[in-house]
């Protein structure tokens, strides 16, 4: 028995430790990946705007296209097949965006309380009482935003896009136009994958020095972690501009959340079926030095966030 | 083997200094209460031994140094800091869940049998718990881990007396055992005073009294004495004077148990009494005499 503590997979089943009081078998410490599960289903249990604010919105976009979107844009074609196809791509864009921008939006919130709000309601002596590093820590905070927040917007958006082009076929059923002729022109699994390569490459990795910089704020301020987070920034743009008279780190950030040079199209082209992404497009991302460069601020934002960490206790 | 091991232990916040000079060592199967006022260095020498905060100087539990390897240290070491650590929005069964997942020395049946024993429910959330509740949930989760040392800052702190009393005895009666060391920071120190094998007093940064409690009853006798026979008795260099219903009771170090049966009956003082008189210091001993 408790084998799983010393498996590299995490096993979500807390079984194994039930009754294993021997020594011998006590002594075997859980691997390191194992620790980060149990931290990164720590975060969600506390967090769980994380997925309530997306599935809310998401309920939303789809009422909203109930009650507005469909009988006038479906129902009423006359027009040629392709006007009917540029309508719908419409709307589901219309969700996808709105998506994404949910995530940026609890993406900022998450990071700026993540390594706050445990010292604010103290409980960081409890994390700090059990054998689970700084490092572990920091990362379990980090990979919500890089990588579990983009899978859940991803899952939030095809589940609703899903039911909008449900609904669609069915209002267009046994009108003259044929759900095929509309959906031929929308493919969504090629759409579905350029969406998910989008949030991992750019909202998670590319993105990815923005939340270090929060989570550095968030652990670093005693109170307000949103000025600590904003007013540096701002502070660089001013002095910038009022010494240098340039705006280069301005155009750097902006660059940055636009996309950047990634070779990514972002935003993409409206009234367009999004192309998936083919292999040289990954390959274009994945040599791109702005990647790699953001990666490595991304790590040294973290190790200072460990660090801050470990001489931080309650406030 | 000493579990905590210190020599000149120092920790300073600015110009304030926490720790001066700090000297202790603690054995294995030792419950050791750290007695101090408010702002003595108790929580600061407790910080250091858990690895929460740098110090000078040299410090060592079990063997390694708590502030290079705190997580590795947390294996064998469980702590409970006064009350509502836990966080709120937490559920029974995800602390459960939770510390199985990440303590290769809890045993969750333990922990669930604890629980058991008490009218927690297992989807709460620690919101939803009383306080004596809050207490009871995370002393269980302490108690499953096998650890080696325990700590407990003042964990008893807003508790009614009931709670208070189950806490201790759980403490001694389902935990304790010899190879196990409790280290413990308190306020109501005569509650603790039958669960302590050793104390030690701590004022200003500074360890001023350390003491065995086999030592204590030797080491220390109270007699209430007759007014007639006070200048008598003040005559034997009492270590302190207080008054009690208009008589004064007289605390003795060190002095003849025979020799003071002649001033009324001889009595073991409580660690509280030896506390006012060993930290409030002389000046306070001449006051209560003078009154």
């Amino acid at each position: 028995m408790a084998t799983s503590d010393s498996t590299a997979t995490p096993d979500p089943s807390p079984q194994p430790q039930a009754g294993g009081g021997s020594p011998a078998l006590a002594l075997a410490a859980p691997s390191p990946l194992h620790v980060l599960y149990w931290s990164v289903r720590r975060e969600l249990w506390e967090n769980r705007f994380l997925y309530f604010v997306p599935l809310i919105v998401a309920a939303l976009i789809l009422s909203g296209f109930a009650l507005g979107g469909i009988h006038p844009q479906f129902t009423h074609t006359s027009g040629s097949p392709p006007r009917t196809e540029q309508m719908t791509v419409t709307p589901l864009d219309q969700a996808s965006l709105g998506l994404m921008l949910c995530y940026v939006i609890i993406g900022v919130i998450y990071c700026l309380g993540a390594l706050y709000n445990e010292r604010s309601d103290r409980s960081i002596l409890f994390w700090k009482s059990l054998p689970v590093s700084d490092v572990t820590s920091v990362i379990a905070k980090a990979v919500i935003p890089v990588l579990i927040l983009p899978l859940i917007i991803f899952a939030v958006i095809v589940v609703t896009q899903g039911i909008m082009a449900l609904a669609a076929s069915a209002a267009l059923f046994g009108s003259h136009v044929s759900g095929s002729t509309l959906w031929a022109g929308t493919p969504l699994l090629p759409m579905w994958a350029a969406t998910l390569w989008h949030l991992l490459a750019v909202h998670g990795l590319y993105y990815a020095p923005f939340y270090g910089w929060l989570l550095l704020a968030s652990a670093w301020a005693r109170r307000a972690p949103i000025l600590w987070a904003t007013l540096p920034v701002a502070g660089v743009l001013i002095i910038e501009r009022l010494v240098f008279h340039t705006s280069a780190f301005a155009h750097l950030l902006l660059s940055r959340l636009g996309g950047g040079p990634t070779g990514i199209r972002f935003p993409p082209p409206p009234n367009m079926p999004m192309a998936s992404p083919t292999l040289a497009d990954l390959g274009a991302f994945l040599a791109s030095p702005g990647l790699w460069i953001g990666l490595v601020i991304f790590a040294l934002l973290l190790a200072a966030a460990v660090r801050v960490r470990r001489y931080q206790g309650p406030i | 083997m000493s579990v905590i091991e210190a020599n000149g232990l120092r920790k300073a916040f600015g110009t304030t200094v926490a720790l001066d000079g700090i000297d202790l060592r603690v054995d294995e199967g030792r419950i050791l209460g750290l007695i101090g006022p408010n702002g003595a260095g108790k929580s600061t020498a407790i910080n250091a031994i858990l690895g929460l905060t740098p110090h000078q100087g040299q410090l060592r539990v079990l063997g390694s140094d708590p502030w290079a390897a705190r997580d590795h240290l947390m294996r064998d070491v469980a702590f409970i800091a006064d009350v509502a650590v836990l966080p709120r929005w937490l559920r029974v069964s995800q602390a459960l869940d939770y510390v199985a997942g990440v303590h290769p020395r809890f045993d969750r049946a333990k922990a669930e049998s604890f629980i058991g024993k008490t009218t927690i429910k297992r989807d709460s959330r620690v919101r939803e718990l009383s306080k004596g509740m809050v207490t009871q949930l995370h002393l269980a989760l302490v108690m499953a881990i096998d650890a080696r040392l325990l700590v407990l800052d003042e964990p008893t702190l807003g508790l009614d007396i009931l709670y208070r009393k189950q806490f201790y005895d759980a403490l001694l009666n389902d935990y304790f055992d010899h190879s196990r060391t409790i280290l413990l920071t308190t306020h109501q120190v005569e509650e603790i005073q039958n669960v302590l094998t050793d104390f030690m007093f701590i004022h200003h940064g500074r360890i001023v009294l350390t003491c065995s409690m086999e030592d204590f009853e030797a080491r220390y006798a109270e007699v209430t004495v007759h007014p007639e026979r006070l200048a008598a008795a003040r005559g034997l260099q009492p270590l302190h004077e207080r008054q009690v219903f208009g008589r004064s009771t007289l605390l003795f170090e060190r002095a003849d148990r025979g020799q003071l049966q002649q001033f009324g009956e001889v009595r073991t003082p409580s660690i509280a009494d030896v506390f006012v008189a060993v930290i409030g210091g002389p000046s306070t001993a001449s006051r209560a005499g003078g009154r």
